[in-house]
């Protein structure tokens, strides 16, 4: 007999299904009076530091229909590239602001919707700058195991080129499907399950 | 975002990789809405960045007193939901088997008719005036966690023309990174629609699915109030940082 390693496995991913609304962002699902705020709400405040941005967009299914029961978060720097985490060991991150966003795509229209900055750069494992990014979690009915992606700027066209997480990217016509359009202050990020334009997935 | 469990030291290893065999695959055509919510391109593999291995804290004070309490926190003073009195209880573990402490447990679940609170849901059975559906807990330092509720009923659901759901209960879990993110649902031991169900199928692993089915549990339970159920959670395990190249910066 050999040792045993001892690990675990980790308990299997379950749809959120189509009522996901009703634990994560109950206010939204109309079930008021149990928590004061849906979580994720709000990601900044009056002294926020950063440049103010709307970052908004849908998802796209294998039919081309905006999907109207999704939950999307995310998880972004502040705006000198610090993460509001404990895990954070480089500085103390900006306390204005949370890093975190919690939204529902909106039931009619299947956009989602944060107020949140613009995030700076942080470093890959190996010490070169990522370009800027926001990292995106989709739950959903008929999504089994929740989907990661990130969220790239299109007017940082130097920083994306050199961007190692890009990089990695071997068919380069996906890339661009990575990256949000900028119209003033607002950033557009759809999201394509499938098809020519399918998104970048990631298996971190 | 306070509560920075003083004394632990943050860890800033590496998640240990998914095991894609063990969850169920995006595309699973016997539960119908994966056809097209599937994506049909290979995933990229990253090994995580500070992107993935940070996330947010969920402290303590955010909690109200009858948010683990469903069976209370939408009824009418004085009322209680209607349905059979179940505690569920666990821990929030990771695969190295240490406890998650402050580990942000969000459930919801249909009232015990099977129907859920929810404009999308035209169930025939009734709302119970007095059950949300929605509860939410944070595990203390060794990760457990427990909350009150009534136990779900099961509801038949338009995938095949005849299928029902075994009773289960949603859970959201947010452990110490981005990347550590789970939803899953909680059954009940002894539910034969849990073998049937499609939802449930689409994990290939049967020791999956039975990482999955809460355990009655008598010696939690309480004499002449509520049964209990243990449900455990398993969350990814993550690398020592001894030998591990720092990131820039630390």
């Amino acid at each position: 007999m050999t040792q045993s390693l001892s690990h675990l496995k980790e308990s299997a991913s379950q749809t959120a299904g189509p009522y996901v609304h009703i634990g994560l962002t109950p206010n939204f699902a109309d079930i008021k009076g149990v928590y004061p705020a849906d979580l994720g709400t709000a990601m900044v405040d009056e002294k926020t530091k950063g440049e103010r941005i709307t970052v908004t967009g849908r998802i796209f299914d294998g039919s081309g229909t905006p999907i109207r029961d999704a939950l999307v978060e995310i998880w972004q720097a502040d705006a000198a590239g610090l993460y509001n985490s404990p895990s954070e060991t480089r500085g103390s991150a900006d306390l204005h602001f949370t890093g975190w966003g919690r939204a529902p795509t909106d039931m009619e229209t299947g956009y989602y919707r944060f107020e949140t900055i613009k995030p700076g750069r942080v470093p890959f494992r190996d010490g070169r700058l990522m370009a800027p990014h926001v990292t995106f979690w989709i739950a959903a009915r008929g999504i089994n195991l929740a989907l990661s992606t990130r969220m790239y700027f299109g007017d940082e066209e130097k920083a994306n080129a050199e961007d190692p997480v890009l990089a990695r990217i071997e068919h380069r016509n996906r890339v661009p499907s990575l990256i949000a359009t900028r119209e003033g202050s607002t950033f557009t990020f759809d999201i394509y399950l499938q098809g020519d334009k399918e998104t970048v997935f990631f298996d971190i | 975002m306070t509560d920075r469990r003083p004394n632990r030291a943050p860890e800033t290893g590496s998640f240990f990789q998914r095991d894609p065999l063990w969850h169920p695959p995006a595309f699973a055509p016997g539960y119908k809405s994966t056809v097209l919510r599937s994506p049909r391109k290979a995933p990229i593999s990253l090994d995580n960045t500070i992107s993935e291995i940070t996330g947010p804290v969920f402290g303590h004070s955010m909690l109200g007193d009858l948010d683990d309490d469903m069976i209370h926190n939408f009824a009418k003073p004085g009322e209680s939901a209607i349905g059979p009195r179940i505690i569920v209880y666990g821990r929030v573990l990771d695969e190295r088997g240490k406890g998650v402490a402050g580990a942000l447990v969000e459930v919801w679940q249909a009232n015990a008719g099977g129907r859920y609170r929810h404009k999308r849901d035209g169930y025939l059975a009734a709302l119970d005036p007095n059950f949300g559906g929605c509860g939410r807990t944070i595990t203390d330092e060794d990760g457990n966690y427990a909350f009150r509720t009534i136990q779900p009923g099961a509801y038949p659901w338009p995938n095949g023309p005849n299928e029902w759901r075994p009773q289960h209960i949603h859970f959201s879990i947010f452990g110490h990174g981005f990347a550590q993110r789970l939803i899953t649902q909680m059954y009940f031991e002894g539910d034969p629609l849990i073998w049937k169900c499609p939802i449930v199928r689409t994990i290939p692993d049967k020791a999956a699915i039975d990482g999955l089915i809460a355990l009655l549990d008598m010696n939690a339970t309480i004499p002449m109030d509520a049964r209990a159920y243990k449900f455990d959670i398993v969350l990814r395990g993550r690398r020592s940082t001894m030998f591990e190249n720092r990131l820039e910066g630390n």
